[in-house]
């Protein structure tokens, strides 16, 4: 008697349950917008509310801080400015496809007008799809998987293409001659580690560049990577490309200082804000090659003004990610001004403002000047190798 | 030539596999005492690194001053785990433990995580030694790797010994043997569980600045994986043994090196436990576990 | 007179069932009626894969008491398998539904299979040696998962696993791209067909829970010595359960795949397999229905405290640690007795009335 007690209470308890979702859900993305959209200061009313979500927790949650804390900025500035208002909410997808599903779906129930994310490529995948089908136009601060933008006419990149690196690495390193012998040492469990390394792995065969070595890690095993550097320097390979983040490549960096394996290395984007770890010692890097589309060294005033912003709000130094998402936040804004959008219209309404724009609009930004888009998507920017002497970034041409 | 490849992946497989190794002597000695798997021990070794890592970077403190407060702070939070998330639930199945263990896990990954924020540190080697060169540059020893192998083995010898010698070392030993028959000899077995948590976690400081020696990227997320390699080798080593734990843990560590170098890096995870399951087919109780039988 | 005893023999259980076809009904209505919002409409799939996996995790953990970690590599086999078979039939099944479930049927097929492969040495082993063996197996699964490209064109399907890809001819595509996994997939994946699949999970599991061989393994699990010594040999029971675990996890893992446009196989890791072990211990071990709410309630949970933002996590740890705390502290069980006496004679009255 007791049990079926307790299963009838419990039965209750699942049908209040289920009830009380559509209620309290509403309650949540309530108390969401004043948590996600800080900078929208000047107040809910007549903002175009645009939505993020990126890794703010778990193991990628660096990048989608990141990128959070530029758009962040990006909001203020322009809500400080007057005229039309942004309102921004940046929720958590873990790194993960599944909660990237149901953090779109949480800000498609906030009311969001433009999807500025995800951050990274596998949720990007996910929610691309959903926005094609929704018409809500959706611009992507750094997924830069190349399957992204096959989803839709509305789905656009701020970043370069994974191919468009991979390419580029392999086309650098055999206009340059950096070496004779080359290495590869990539995230296998990763999709944008992958995806540049399929690409350079073809272009390097075209150019007929000698890839002596290539070697894999995945997530589960990255603690130890002195193998794969190890059997590099066995091979007697002279470049070694790492096309990965920057966490990883501080770890390959300092073990092959000290076994005295002194290749060239060459990164790509991802490898941007290996100075910036706090406590790196630049020496290690020392010579370290990579594509970038963005310096905080730079000297112009519009770097210099976001850098020393960002530096106030999270007390590190922006990485290509912040700076990217900074200029999502911009060129959006330029769009949404150019095509007369106003905050009334329904998301439909200025994704299609946004599409005629964004296909015929120049953009001057923080990671590049005189950008276009395709109406593919993908933005046409080049990748800019850069070498690191003294501890900064040096042009390499 | 190739003998002296061979020696450097050993030395490298047996580098890491000594990392893994004093995790592993943590989770075997909670597990031996307490019967549960402390899934949260790999949060521990994290939570060691950052104290290092405050001592040494912010406060510009040496390094063994640096591995002493670690190790302080990690026991502290052992006996604070252990008294306000496992003590309630003594005596009740371990599956709800384990479980409990977990949410302590996600707890210190993002309490981390809200404190030290999710951008990575540099974590700079305790060690100044200078690496060994051997063979013309053929074979490299590090500092690092010379310590964390001589750390492993001095504790082991000395867990062997406080468990064999001292009273507090045999009185866990009876709890682990039988729990109810040690409390009436007069053990206080909360005590002992305590005592056993906080040593655990010690270790698992030790093992969280080693670990960051030779690894130097420190984030919330760092002991996550190491803590389920190690958990791999404890059980593969025996659970509840000591040696076993360290043979355990070296013997992952050479094996997962190996295959890397000598088999496939894209499938070295597939290998290595493959490995793992086939020792265990063979030996169902772990390298250097007893197989008890159970009593009637 | 043969429905009453049938009734009175079979209640929980068709508690169990009335309260699954009750949250369809509410849901489906509320669904129907568009008063949900977008993220609940979101979560039913994923709650349903959930709840199927959690049953079938618990016929293996609470039923047969023995402890897997890998039960997310049964939902990944069956996941990709679902992808293969629903991007290869589409042009010969029209019908969304029934290539829906023929896709989960073929994932739960082959989930099965490795279910087989792996459960017959895997039995050799107790406690926690079968616990990290099934670990074992899961990241295995996963890393050939991570390294397979399955690809299709006008020549046929083509099949790699390792660092070469098959080179396909013009017009092909990838269905799996190894690391890059699969993309594009058309979502086929619906809420009734995720409920039909609980019911049929309900039916397999309780059948064999109170089948002869299940009383049995429940006297194996708890006292073995005792039950071998009445001459109960359960080694084919146990294989039975955990080949049926893995059966079912591939189906929900085919209905989980086909929910989204794309997938990866690091989804499927040590993570996952954990989360789904927490549902299965927090809903009590063999207690079917408790799986099923604390499927449901652990699922929303997080979703729920994303107006906390940076706290949001960590509320979820904390939450977790204290439901573990107050539902197993044999302390606060005493008091829960106390407490729940008093407040069942006050049910009570209302329960006698509710039949009438």
């Amino acid at each position: 008697m007791k049990k079926v007690l307790a299963l009838l209470l419990a039965a209750v308890m699942v049908a209040a349950m289920f009830a009380g979702c559509g209620s309290s859900e509403k309650t949540t993305t309530e108390t969401a917008a004043p948590a996600g959209g800080e900078a929208a200061a000047a107040g809910t009313a007549g903002a175009v509310k645009i939505g993020m979500s990126g890794p703010l927790t778990g193991g990628a949650a660096v990048y989608g801080t990141a990128v959070q804390a530029g758009m962040e900025i990006a909001v203020e500035e322009i809500n400080a400015k007057g005229g039309l208002q942004l309102e921004l909410n940046c929720q958590d997808d873990e790194h993960d496809t599944e909660k990237a599903l149901n953090a779109y779906n949480t800000l498609k129930d906030w009311g969001m007008q433009v999807m500025a994310g995800p951050v990274t490529t596998a949720p990007c995948n996910v929610v691309a799809a959903e926005c094609a089908n929704d018409k809500i136009f959706m611009l992507t601060p750094s997924g830069s998987g190349a399957s992204i933008i096959e989803y839709g006419d509305n789905i656009f990149q701020i970043c370069f293409t994974d191919p468009n690196q991979g390419v580029a690495s392999a086309d650098y390193m055999a206009s340059h001659d950096l070496g004779t012998t080359i290495g590869v040492i990539y995230d296998s469990s990763d999709v944008y580690s992958s995806g540049i390394y399929e690409k350079f792995a073809a272009e390097a065969q075209v150019k007929g560049l000698n890839v002596a070595c290539v070697e894999a890690f995945t997530a589960d095993n990255k603690a130890d990577l002195t193998t794969q550097v190890t059997k590099c320097k066995d091979a007697g390979c002279d470049v070694v490309f790492l096309p990965f983040y920057a966490t990883e490549a501080a770890q390959v960096l300092t073990y092959a200082n000290t076994i005295g394996y002194a290749p060239t290395f060459f990164g790509c984007d991802g490898m941007d804000g290996i100075l910036t770890v706090e406590n790196f010692d630049p020496a290690l890097a020392e010579g370290l090659m990579l594509l970038t589309p963005f310096s905080a060294d730079a000297s112009d005033e519009a770097t210099q003004s976001f850098v020393a912003k960002y530096q106030e709000k999270t007390g590190i130094v922006p990485n290509q990610f912040a700076a990217d998402a900074y200029d999502v936040i911009y060129s959006i804004y330029q769009a949404l001004v150019a095509g007369g959008a106003t905050a009334d219209m329904s998301a439909a309404e200025i994704n299609d403002i946004l599409v005629a724009q964004f296909t015929s609009m120049t953009f001057d930004g923080l990671t590049g000047k005189g950008m276009t888009w395709q109406a593919t998507g993908e933005v046409s920017k080049s990748p800019m190798a850069v070498v690191i002497k003294d501890g900064t970034y040096v042009g390499a041409e | 030539m190739k003998a002296v490849k061979f020696l450097q992946y050993l030395i490298n497989g047996i580098s890491i596999g000594s990392v893994y190794a004093i995790i592993a002597l943590g989770y075997t000695m909670v597990y031996g005492i307490a019967r549960m798997l402390n899934f949260a021990h790999g949060d521990v070794i994290m939570v060691g690194a950052y104290a290092s890592y405050c001592v040494t970077s912010y406060l510009g403190l040496p390094a063994p001053v640096g591995v002493l407060v670690a190790a302080v702070v990690c026991t502290l939070l052992g006996i604070l785990i252990e008294g306000l998330a496992y003590k309630p639930l003594r005596g009740v199945p371990s599956l709800a433990v384990l479980i409990t263990a977990i949410g302590v896990s996600y707890f210190l990954q993002n309490a981390a995580q809200l404190i030290f924020g999710s951008a990575p540190k540099n974590f700079k080697s305790i060690v100044t030694m200078k690496p060994l060169v051997l063979f013309n540059g053929g074979l490299t020893i590090t500092g690092e790797v010379i310590v964390t192998v001589l750390a492993c083995v001095v504790i082991m010898i000395g867990l062997t010994l406080f468990t064999g010698k001292t009273k507090m070392g045999k009185s866990m030993r009876a709890v682990s043997e039988d729990r109810d028959a040690a409390q009436l000899m007069g053990i206080n077995v909360n005590r002992t569980i305590s005592i056993t948590f906080a040593i655990g976690s010690a270790l698992a400081a030790i093992a969280g600045v080693l670990l960051c020696s030779t690894v130097p990227t420190l984030m919330p997320t760092t002991g996550s994986m190491p803590g389920i390699r190690a958990f791999t080798a404890a059980v593969f080593g025996g659970i509840g043994s000591i040696p076993g734990a360290m043979l355990g843990g070296i013997l992952l560590g050479v094996i997962e090196t190996f295959s890397k170098a000598y088999l496939s890096t894209q499938f070295s995870d597939a290998i290595v436990f493959l490995v793992l399951i086939v020792i265990l087919l063979v030996k169902p109780a772990g390298l250097l576990g007893k197989n008890v039988q159970e009593k009637v | 007179m043969k429905l009453k005893q049938y009734v009175s023999r079979h209640r929980s259980n068709l508690v169990i069932y009335g309260v699954v076809i009750l949250g369809f009904i509410l849901m489906q209505s509320l669904s129907s009626a568009k008063l949900l919002s977008s993220s609940v409409q979101g979560y039913l799939v994923p709650i349903c894969a959930y709840i199927v996996l959690a049953i079938s995790l618990n016929l293996v953990v609470g039923i047969s008491g023995e402890l897997s970690l890998g039960h997310a590599g049964f939902m990944g086999v069956g996941a990709f398998t679902g992808i293969v078979v629903a991007t290869l039939l589409k042009t010969v099944i029209a019908n969304k539904v029934l290539l829906l479930v023929v896709s989960m049927l073929c994932g739960g097929v082959l989930a099965g299979l490795f279910g087989i492969i792996i459960g017959l040495p895997v039995m050799r082993l107790r406690g926690d040696y079968l616990a990290i063996v099934t670990l074992a197996f899961g990241e295995i699964l996963k890393n050939l998962i991570n390294n397979m490209y399955i690809g299709q064109d006008v020549n046929g399907v083509h099949f790699a696993i390792g660092t070469e890809k098959p080179v396909l001819a013009e017009g092909g595509s990838m269905i799996i791209n190894g690391p890059m996994g699969a993309t594009g997939v058309t979502k086929l994946a619906s809420f009734p067909v995720g409920f039909a699949l609980i019911l049929l999970t309900l039916f397999i599991v309780l059948n064999l829970i109170n089948s002869k061989e299940g009383r049995a393994i429940k006297a194996v699990r708890d006292n073995r010595i005792a039950a071998e010594s009445v001459g109960i040999n359960v080694t084919a029971f146990r294989l039975k359960a955990f080949v049926v675990a893995a059966f079912l996890a591939g189906m929900a893992g085919a209905l989980f795949g086909l929910n989204f446009s794309s997938l990866t196989a690091s989804k499927f890791n040590f993570n996952t397999s954990i989360n789904i072990l927490v549902f299965v211990v927090l809903g009590g071990m063999g207690n079917i229905l408790g799986s099923i709410i604390s499927a449901t309630v652990l699922y929303v949970l997080p979703e729920a405290l994303r107006g906390l933002a940076d706290f949001r996590m960590i509320l979820y740890a904390i939450v977790l640690i204290l439901v573990m705390l107050f539902t197993w502290s044999p302390k606060v069980k005493e008091l829960r007795s106390v407490v729940s006496a008093k407040v069942s004679g006050l049910f009570h009255k209302k329960e006698v009335g509710a039949d009438e």
